[in-house]
């Protein structure tokens, strides 16, 4: 079984990979949305921050995690935001069409 | 167990966000998409909270409530025009929230490995650039600093001193990692790295910069990941990191301009030099003469630009679109890749506004129309449409696909004042025989033309 960096590195070219076919045949008026949903994928920095304030121990430490978590939410919380708000219209107007 | 379980949470949602994502790149789909990637954000923030040997909750609690009330608050808010921004904003916070996540853990000196120092330095330098270059392009978008690029004597080697600086002190630390000097050193002149790269960029090139810097918190994050052995972090950091670089790339193409290019020729600069010798003049034409010539036309395409966004003038245009309609008027729009400030963004506005997606065209798709249409329209939109891309080998924006309008039978330019487009290149489209002016504000001036339709 193979652990540690070199598993790792395995995840980091499969990912790498998988990203880029997820991209490489979308629709040019999805790019905005797509850019800004990916905006929030890596939102999960937010998790890493909190691991990282959870094992801050000096009060400088603490600062920097409690930033670090504050920066990482506001990724989240604000990506999703954006891109449900741009999606919202593509499904929306759908509708809009199919009923009328 | 706890332990099976978190990495069992954190499978679910690297594989949900990859699904999501998938979804989001498909019209029908999409806003599923993001409902599920957002799904699995919330499963692993809460699932960590449970990780073996946590403390600080009640900070860690208030950080979350804080920052996340006052993201969702404000992009609740925040109006369609100003996307491009917010997301270079948010991005910005996903990159300084990497850098923190390396400065706390190489202040506390428990990563094991020198392997993983590199990474998780690497990880900062990357974060920490991506923090400092985003809040720069979120100024310039926002208008609180000029988006003209800002140039200044030595700026190449100003610039590569300091990145320099950071690299070397980002080595330095694999040696001495918790030396708390070198850390506030390193990120210090790595932010001041993010900031100088930045500043020579110009508006017009803000969409490629968003994107870069989109990529990079991406790849920041995957190598956090690494340093805290985040499987969840390295999968979607990674899969955003090459998600972005293609899209980076994508845009640059567009562009016609290779990446390097944008990042450091200072554009917009060299071109008052190359600006100069048109013949011609620019004609003017009434409101009420431009809607006949559209009233009357057996096909309007609309050429959408910046103009239009800044002018909040997406609805007006809907309302054109439809009294043309009404009249039997074939309308479509021509969107270039590159118009607005990022790809799609002419398309997300005309969504907002109510134009069925089936009525927007890829520069590819329409270019072949314009001369069969009676009239095109360019809505506040200038550079996508200059024949210089053509024809002048000089130019800045030479080699730039741009769309054909001076094809058509007639054509119309609204514009705000007599001034050049973001490339600060004269445009020769304005000054062709076939090419009438209709000067003011893209909403006020489309609003008098659905008027003027309607009297018809």
């Amino acid at each position: 079984m193979i652990e540690g960096i070199w598993a790792a590195l395995f995840i980091f070219m499969l990912a790498g990979f998988t990203g880029y076919e997820v991209i490489s045949r979308v629709p040019v008026i999805l790019h905005t949305p797509l850019m800004s949903g990916s905006n929030f994928v890596h939102g999960i920095v937010l998790v890493g921050a909190m691991v990282a304030l959870g094992h801050a121990e000096t009060p400088v430490e603490q600062a920097i995690g409690f930033f670090g978590v504050l920066l990482g939410a506001m990724n989240a919380a604000g990506g999703y935001v954006v891109t449900e708000r741009m999606l919202e219209m593509f499904e929306k107007k759908k509708q809009g069409k199919g009923g009328g | 167990m706890v332990e099976h379980l978190i990495q069992a949470a954190y499978f679910l949602t690297a594989l949900l966000f990859i699904l999501g994502l998938k979804r989001m790149s498909r019209p029908h789909t999409a806003r599923s998409g993001i409902v599920w990637a957002g799904a699995a954000m919330g499963l692993a923030v809460l699932v960590t909270l449970l990780s073996p040997g946590l403390h600080n909750f009640g900070l860690m609690i208030a950080a979350i409530v804080v920052g996340g009330a006052l993201a969702w608050i404000s992009g609740r808010k925040v109006p369609m025009t100003a996307m491009p921004q917010m997301v270079a904003i948010y991005n910005g916070m996903g990159g300084g929230a990497a850098g923190a996540i390396a400065a706390v853990e190489l202040l506390r000196g428990q990563i094991e490995s020198t392997g993983l120092i590199a990474l998780a330095v690497t990880g900062g330098l990357i974060g920490a650039i991506a923090f400092s270059g985003s809040m720069v392009a979120f100024a310039k978008l926002q208008g609180l600093i000029s988006e003209r690029p800002m140039v200044f004597p030595l700026q190449q080697v100003v610039n590569f001193i300091v990145l320099g600086a950071s690299v070397v002190l980002g080595v330095m630390l694999l040696t001495t990692s918790d030396n708390v000097t070198f850390i506030a050193a390193f990120f210090v002149a790595t932010l001041l790295f993010g900031i100088l790269m930045t500043l020579p960029i110009g508006g017009a090139d803000m969409p490629v910069v968003i994107s870069l810097y989109n990529a990079l918190t991406g790849m920041a994050v995957a190598f956090e990941g690494f340093a805290l052995g985040n499987a969840a972090m390295i999968v979607a950091g990674t899969v955003v990191g090459a998600a972005g670089t293609l899209l980076t790339q994508l845009m640059a193409k567009a562009m016609n301009r290779p990446l390097s290019n944008v990042l450091f020729s200072g554009f917009g600069q060299e071109s008052a030099a190359a600006a100069g010798e048109v013949k011609g003049s620019m004609k003017a034409i009434e409101i009420d003469d431009a809607a006949i010539m559209m009233g009357y036309a057996n096909k309007v395409i609309i050429v959408p630009g910046y103009g239009m966004a800044m002018a909040q003038a997406q609805h007006k245009v809907y309302e054109l679109m439809k009294q043309l309609e009404e009249r039997g008027v074939t309308v479509k729009f021509a969107i270039h890749p590159v118009a607005g400030r990022m790809p799609g963004h002419m398309n997300v506005l005309l969504a907002e506004a109510g134009v069925p997606y089936e009525k927007l065209f890829d520069l590819e798709e329409i270019n072949a129309e314009f001369q069969t249409a009676g009239v095109s329209i360019v809505i506040g939109a200038n550079d996508v449409v200059n024949p210089a891309a053509k024809t002048s080998p000089g130019s800045p924006i030479f080699g730039m696909p741009i769309l054909d309008v001076e094809a058509s039978e007639n054509v119309l330019v609204i514009k705000r004042g007599k001034g050049k487009g973001f490339a600060g290149i004269e445009n020769e489209l304005f000054y062709r025989d076939n090419t009438r002016m209709v000067y003011g504000d893209a909403q006020g001036v489309v609003n008098d033309l659905v008027q003027a339709l309607k009297k018809l």
